[in-house]
């Protein structure tokens, strides 16, 4: 036997078991990938399943007579819109008589509360409608939207049920009659907060998280670059060079928290800005993004290979040339991803805002960045908190909608690093 | 392309020696505690080809870059000893490493253009020296450089392209093009043929004999046959010693140092 065949062999007889181990390498990573997309799809489907429903909304389709008796147009924009809104019910329904208070009420809680101040809007800009009859489509209230929405069952016993079996009949009158209908919920985007869930939208949590980003947007881009062109082209490497860069990559690592506690106190208390305001969550996400933004840059600048930087300098270029001219543009990618990145980051963060007051029950949207406002991931907070059954609903469509951001925010960022990335 | 009433190169090296344009005495660099190159002294003449050779690692490298002062980019990196061009002292703290650079061109061992066009490579070094009036006499300062550096007829219909599409003997000689816009008394090239193929390295070398007539070129190189062929005068490193300086005919047929005669003939490297 030769040398050769010898080795052959060895070789041969090594393989069954390299190569199982191989399967199973490759087996516990499919395996590993397999539950990490199972986990995501739960997320997602039970994300889905609760807040699909809130995409729509239960409306109803009114001729509401403009009585002259209760609306005034010398009294506008006061006047009985509530009692109009009744009547007309009252006129789609057979069998219900208006004459009791507590019947009118009732009936008139089938409309969610903002429909009167709908009708009320539409009389004040058109006070020629005062004495005719308008078709008008409100939402309803919260429980006959649940109702129409199968998430009130008429058949668990009525003691268990939040509306009565006259409500449902009520209801189901107005269903015959076809003057119920579920288009798509816009309210959802274009409303402000509201304390009834048929009602509440996150208009204002869009405003302030976009405020809040462009703030922190313009705070931390030209800190977190400046800081990391002087960490990485012009400082000096020695002890105190040194110290920053640790401390900088420790203040990427530090919790949320703190940050919200650090803008409490120095933001709000000692430089006297208001709480709430987005201007004040943006400069705490600030704080959050910009050492993200600096790791990255710092990363992008020290991809730009020597050869360039060589080439410039030896053709008599200053630092400063060098930096701006050469380096910073071809590093740009990659800090534009990492900005996004971090942006992404501090668009869901929710404990600092929370502990600048980004949570109060505002019911307007913010007109700057400086009125209070509440953003998106502290709005989930605050509906996730609510006790009625249409929130819930509301919670899982807010986080859907803030999850569509994020991966918007990453797409563009996988996009940008793959299109614009230099291959050296 | 050469200048018809210009005598050829190294008549007139021999013919009338001047002053140097580059004298260097006494020259050591450390990186940090590691010394790279021990006491060399070398003077460098006008409208000639210097080559440096020897092993790798042996500080040709490191010796080159003292001219134009690159090595205060490398923070390890400290240089004593003297260097004059044209009789002034390059470390003078009145001599600003900007100005240096405009006057001592260097090609580098990797073809590096930037990733601009044609035209704003070589445009560079004019444009940030503010050596153009006008367009018109940038876009007369880049064709003669491509021309001088044998691009010209390659690349004039597509001036705009990126430098970087070009091949690497072509981006080599843009290089050199983009290095000799500048209008510098020494251009200084280290290995500039070592990632080339062998056509490319030819182009190179000629264009080398060429330019030497206008400009004073010290040109570090692995290979002893192409030092032999562009070169007039040659040291040899050994170790971060200077071990042999002469008439590269001299050195090549007659090596002084039994380290240059074991590296010439094959039994260093
Ligand atoms: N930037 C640097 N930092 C530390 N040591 C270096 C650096 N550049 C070169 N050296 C060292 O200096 C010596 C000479 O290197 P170099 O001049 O590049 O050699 P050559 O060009 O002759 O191959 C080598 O030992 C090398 O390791
Ligand atoms: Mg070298």
């Amino acid at each position: 036997m030769t040398p050769q065949l010898t080795t052959l062999d060895r070789v041969q007889a090594s393989l069954g078991r390299r190569r199982r181990k191989e399967r199973l390498l490759r087996a516990s990573g499919l395996l590993a990938i397999l539950f990490a997309f199972a986990m995501l799809g739960a997320l997602f489907l039970s994300l889905i399943s609760t807040g699909h429903s809130a995409f729509v909304q239960t409306h109803a389709t009114l001729e509401v007579y403009v009585d002259p008796d209760e609306i005034r147009e010398d009294r506008l924009p006061r006047g009985g819109f509530d009692e109009v809104l009744v009547a007309a019910l009252g006129r789609a329904l057979d069998g219900v008589a208006l004459d009791e208070r507590s019947t009118r009420r009732r009936v008139g809680a089938i409309l969610s509360n903002g429909a009167q101040f709908q009708l009320r809007d539409r009389v004040a800009a058109d006070p020629s409608l005062i004495g005719q009859t308008i078709t008008l489509t409100v939402p309803v209230s919260d429980p006959y939207d649940q109702l129409n929405k199968g998430a009130i069952d008429p058949d668990t016993p009525e003691a268990n049920r939040r509306l009565d079996d006259d409500q449902i009949a009520m209801f189901t009158q107005l269903q015959a009659a076809g003057l119920i209908s579920t288009p798509l919920n816009w309210g959802l985007l274009v409303n402000a907060d509201s304390r009834f869930p048929e009602l509440a939208g996150l208009k204002g949590a869009l405003i302030g998280s976009a405020w809040a980003l462009i703030v922190c947007f313009l705070i931390s881009f030209p800190l977190g670059i400046g800081a990391a062109i002087y960490l990485e082209e012009l400082a000096p490497r020695n002890r105190f060079s040194t110290l920053i860069e640790v401390n900088i990559n420790n203040l990427a690592a530090v919790p949320s928290v703190v940050y919200g506690l650090l803008a409490l106190s120095v933001f709000i208390g000692w430089f006297g800005l208001p709480r709430s305001a987005p201007l004040v969550g943006g400069m705490t996400l600030a704080l959050m993004t910009m050492p993200t933004i600096i790791i990255a840059t710092r990363a992008a600048l020290k991809a730009v290979p020597a050869s360039i930087r060589e080439a410039a300098l030896g053709l008599g270029a200053s630092r400063q040339q060098v930096v701006f001219g050469h380096v910073l543009p071809l590093a740009m990618p990659g800090i534009l991803t990492g900005t996004i990145i971090g942006l992404a980051q501090a668009l869901g963060e929710t404990a600092p805002l929370l502990l600048i007051g980004m949570n109060a029950f505002i019911t307007s949207a913010p007109d700057g960045p400086l009125s209070s406002a509440t953003a998106l991931p502290t709005q989930i907070f605050i509906w996730a908190d609510s006790p009625e059954r249409g929130f819930a609903s509301r919670t899982s469509a807010a986080i859907l909608v803030l999850l569509g951001f994020l991966i918007t925010m990453n797409a563009v960022a996988v996009f940008l690093r793959n299109k614009l990335e230099r291959k050296w | 392309m050469l200048d018809s009433m210009a005598p050829a190169p190294d008549m007139r090296a021999t013919a009338a020696p001047r002053a140097p344009k580059i004298d260097a005495r006494g020259v050591n660099v450390h990186y940090g505690e590691t010394q790279a190159l021990h006491d060399v002294s070398i003077a460098i003449p006008d409208r000639s080809v210097t080559a440096f050779i020897g092993p790798s690692g042996c500080g040709k490298s490191t010796f080159l870059r003292c001219f134009n002062r690159m090595n205060d980019t490398i923070p390890s990196c400290r240089v004593s000893g003297g260097i004059t061009l044209e009789g002034e002292d390059i470390f003078d703290p009145r001599i600003d490493p900007v100005q240096l650079r405009a006057r001592v061109g260097m090609v580098f061992q990797k073809p590096n253009p930037f990733s601009k066009s044609i035209f704003d490579n070589v445009a560079y070094g004019p444009r940030i020296h503010g050596l153009a009036q006008g367009r018109d006499e940038l876009a007369d300062i880049v064709e003669t450089a491509l021309r001088k550096a044998a691009l010209w007829d390659e690349v004039k219909d597509r001036l705009t392209a990126p430098g970087t599409g070009l091949s690497g003997g072509q981006q080599q000689r843009l290089c050199i093009a983009r290095a000799i816009a500048t209008r510098p008394e020494v251009l200084l090239m280290d290995e500039p043929c070592s990632a080339l193929d062998p056509i490319a390295t030819a182009q190179i070398e000629e264009l080398i004999a060429e330019l030497s007539s206008r400009f004073s070129i010290v040109i570090v190189t692995h290979s002893m046959q192409q030092a032999a062929r562009v070169s007039h005068r040659t040291a040899f490193f050994h170790l971060g010693h200077m071990v042999e300086l002469g008439d590269t005919d001299a050195v090549f047929t007659n090596p002084r140092d039994p380290r240059t005669e074991a590296y010439i003939t094959g039994r260093i490297g």
